[in-house]
Parts: structure tokens; C-alpha cells; sequence
């Protein structure tokens, strides 16, 4: 068993629900042997990040430490081995081992256990699990929207768990989702149903990969009007842009760029739709943008 | 309190007439000129450009602080757009007050801030030939300047 590198076991989880409960720490599991789908899940990208390195971000915004469960051998593994580790301690296979092995490195800690196969995971998913939790059952776990039955992966699992699940295993258990159903877990329904989609074969992938990046580079279209200097350089007064950006400094960039504006971005400011607005505002489908040199009223 | 543009030459008497107030003794106007010269540059010609659905209500904001800080009666401010020639009126600037002092002081910060704040634009013509738009053609060659300081430098105003 190692839990590396060794940091202060914290007091008190500062997200938890109640003050009595356990702290809660992230554990993602990429200890899986991706059968079917033929290569390796947790190296997967999704819009430049590896599904590990997906899981591990997202869960660290909610979580003061998380973990990456992985087999014996696989410790050295370079996608790896840039996270703390939590390495299989106890006999057996599955995600039970990763799960047990997790509870017995921190005895005081709850573990908030994520499957990297879940490329839709959402900050709301993980607020609602953090935020209903229930300390005092062995396990707090969302309801498929698919099948009606706890998903293990996508779960809390407090310390009483560990030697209910040692027991389990004794008695030949291997399926943690069965284990919820017997056991007194509190079930979750998902807000947001999508987040718990899990992908096993290349077919999945691909259409995963097609649904995220469809999202992220949906192009919105935004009405832009142009002044003075700037409408001389740009060869217009106004136009109506398809485009990518999605706040006011991305939308410089990408017009400095085409126009070689002379103006940086930080001699301007900026309207949207007819108000002072800040450079990170999120811009929304048909927003009206302009782009405001310094003044010389008078 | 009202802030507008005027497309044409500037009908003072009238914008008077709007802020004649049985309980003010005090008016004071501020007219903005458009001069010869302007660093060291003649100039020949003015030209204004405003974003005016922007440009009212950040002008409205100022009339309604000028208020709420000076005791003032009423204000108005009404600026050109388009090509002006030299001697004619960019800016006019009006209030009326109980007191005199009120009707001084809210007309400076008036035509201050609408200078600093408001989207309008300037572009000069020069005796020359050459034009260039006031505070932008500078800065261009200073990309650190921030916002304000691009303003900073940009205050010796050529229509006041």
C-alpha cells in the first residue's frame, strides 16, 4: 500500500455536509484493463486531456486531495506516475480492490470514487454528491438514468464501507454495484443524467468525442460594430461574424488577428450589447459587441 | 438632465430655454470650440463619431452624478457628430442652479467627465492633408499604456 506523497491528513473536510463526517478525498480509478475497449481508458483525449487527467482536474476543484488507483505493475506508468498514487493492497481484481485498498491507506477518509470512463462528468454532478451525502450510510451514490441501479463508480464511499466490503469480498463479492444494492447506500437522482455516461468501446469514443467537441467549438454568430480608428482598419462599420470565441478578449484576438488592429487590448474597452462589460463575460448567441478605442469627446 | 447628439449646428437658445427654473439664480454654459491647432499641428477640420446607444446612458449616468454631488437645478449636454469646421460649437454644456457656485462646479465635471467616459471619437485633419484620430494614433505605437493612461494623455482637449 503506498500513498504518495504522504501530506497532512486534514482534520476536517471542508466541504463536508455535517462536522462529525469524514474528510472526503478523490479517488480516480484507471486501474481498469480495458478490454473491450483495446487500449488503454484512462490515456483517451478529449479536447487535448487525457481522460485521467480529466477526472483528476475536475475532482481536485472539489476535493483537498485526490488520488489515482492503479494495479501493482502499474506505478511506474508514465501517464501515471505524475499523480499520487493509491496502488492495490489487497488480493483480488475489479474496482472493489481499488475502492478497499483507498479506505485501508486512510482509515479516517471518505473516498469520493470516480471511474476515468466518464467524459461527461460534471462540476454538478460532483456538487450534488458532495452536497447530499450522507455520512452515516456506508455509501452515497447517484441512480443510473439508464438501468435504475446505483453506480458504484461515481460514488462516495465512507469508512464504515471498508470492512463491509471486506466481507463481502470474502464471501466471493466482486460486483460494487451490487454491493451498494445490498448494503445501506443513500441513492442519488441525478440533475444532470448525462454526467454518469460511460464509455467501453471505440464506438462510444467516437461518439463521445464527437458530442464534446461539437459542444466546444459550437460557433455562435454576434453582431459587431466598428468606430473610428478601428472601423478604418477593419474596412467596416458593422458586421455579422460567425465565430468560436467565447468572451470579448477571445473575440479580439481572433478580429486583431484578421484586421491587424493597431489597438492592443489593453488601450480598449468593451461593450456587449449596448453596456460597459468586462473582458471574460461569457458572450451569448446574437450579442452585439463593440470594441471601444480611447474616447476624445469635446 | 439630459444628454443628446446633435447632427446639426447647436441650437443654444432653445437648450437655454430647457433649463429656465423659477428657483435658479445661477446658469453657467460651457462651449467646446473646435480650434486651429492641436500638438503642435494645425488643424483644418473636425470630424466626431459617437456609439451612441452606449454614449446616451453613459452621458445620463454623468448628468445624474453632476446632481447627486453638485445642488444643481437642472443639466444638459449636447455634443455634435459629423464634420465640424473651425469655430464651430462640438459641446454645449448647461446648468442651472439656486447658486451660482453649484452651476460652476457641476459644469466643470460635467464636460470632464464626458470627455473621459463617453464613446465619442475625434478625427483631425491637418493643414498637411494628414488626419488621425486623437488619442488612438499615439497609443497605437505604446501598446502598454492601459485605458486610462491612453486618457491621461489625451486631455488637452483642441474643442475647449
Amino acid at each position: 500500500m503506498t500513498a504518495r506523497p504522504t501530506s497532512p491528513t486534514p482534520t476536517a473536510a471542508p466541504r463536508s455536509p455535517r462536522p462529525a463526517a469524514a474528510p472526503v478525498f478523490g479517488l480516480v480509478l484507471a486501474g481498469g484493463l480495458s478490454s473491450r475497449m483495446q487500449r488503454d481508458k484512462a490515456t483517451l483525449e478529449y479536447r487535448g486531456k487525457s481522460q485521467l487527467e480529466r477526472a483528476v482536474e475536475l475532482a481536485a476543484k472539489h476535493l483537498p486531495e485526490v488520488f489515482v488507483s492503479v494495479r501493482a505493475g502499474q506505478a511506474a506508468d508514465p501517464s501515471r506516475a505524475r499523480y499520487p498514487l493509491i496502488v492495490d493492497s489487497v488480493p483480488g481484481e475489479g474496482p472493489i480492490v481499488g475502492i478497499r485498498s483507498a479506505l485501508a491507506a486512510r482509515p479516517e477518509a471518505a473516498w469520493l470514487v470516480l471511474a476515468c470512463d466518464l467524459p461527461f462528468l460534471s462540476d454538478a454532478a460532483l456538487s450534488q454528491l458532495l452536497a447530499e451525502r450522507d455520512p452515516a450510510a456506508s455509501a452515497t451514490a447517484f441512480r443510473s438514468a439508464h438501468d435504475s441501479l446505483p453506480e458504484p463508480l461515481c460514488a462516495i464511499w465512507e469508512p464504515k464501507s471498508a470492512a463491509e466490503l471486506a466481507a463481502y469480498q470474502a464471501a466471493d463479492g466482486r460486483c460494487p454495484r451490487k454491493f451498494l444494492m445490498r448494503h445501506g447506500a443513500k441513492i442519488l437522482e441525478p440533475r444532470d443524467r448525462r454526467a454518469l455516461d460511460n464509455i467501453n468501446t471505440p464506438d462510444e469514443y467516437r461518439e463521445a468525442l464527437r458530442s464534446l467537441v461539437g459542444e466546444a467549438s459550437a460557433a455562435m454568430q454576434l453582431k459587431i460594430q466598428y468606430y473610428a480608428l478601428m472601423r478604418e482598419q477593419a474596412g467596416r462599420s458593422d458586421e455579422t461574424l460567425e465565430t468560436t470565441a467565447s468572451t470579448p478578449a477571445d473575440l479580439y484576438s481572433e478580429l486583431k488577428a484578421r484586421y491587424g488592429f493597431t489597438l492592443s487590448r489593453e488601450q480598449l474597452k468593451v461593450a456587449v450589447n449596448s453596456e460597459f462589460a468586462s473582458w471574460s463575460q461569457q458572450l451569448a448567441a446574437g450579442d452585439s459587441v463593440v470594441f471601444i478605442p480611447p474616447v476624445a469627446g469635446g | 438632465m439630459s444628454f443628446r447628439f446633435a447632427e446639426h449646428a447647436i441650437d443654444t437658445v432653445a437648450a437655454r430655454a430647457e433649463l429656465l427654473d423659477p428657483g435658479a439664480g445661477g446658469f453657467v454654459t460651457f462651449e467646446g470650440w473646435v480650434r486651429d491647432f492641436n500638438e503642435g499641428r494645425e488643424v483644418t477640420a473636425l470630424e466626431y463619431e459617437a456609439f451612441q446607444s452606449l454614449a446616451v446612458k453613459e452621458g445620463a449616468r454623468i448628468l445624474a452624478e453632476a446632481t447627486a454631488r453638485f445642488p444643481v437645478r437642472h443639466a444638459l449636454c449636447i455634443h455634435r457628430v459629423g464634420r465640424l469646421a473651425l469655430t464651430d460649437m462640438a459641446v454645449w454644456v448647461g446648468v442651472s442652479a439656486t447658486h451660482r457656485g453649484e452651476a460652476f462646479d457641476a459644469c466643470r465635471f460635467i464636460i470632464d467627465a464626458v470627455k473621459h467616459r463617453v464613446p465619442i471619437w475625434k478625427k483631425e485633419h491637418y493643414r498637411n492633408g494628414d488626419s488621425g484620430w486623437v488619442n488612438c494614433e499615439a497609443c497605437a505605437a505604446a501598446p502598454a499604456h492601459s485605458h486610462e493612461a491612453a486618457h491621461a494623455h489625451g486631455h488637452e482637449p483642441n474643442a475647449a
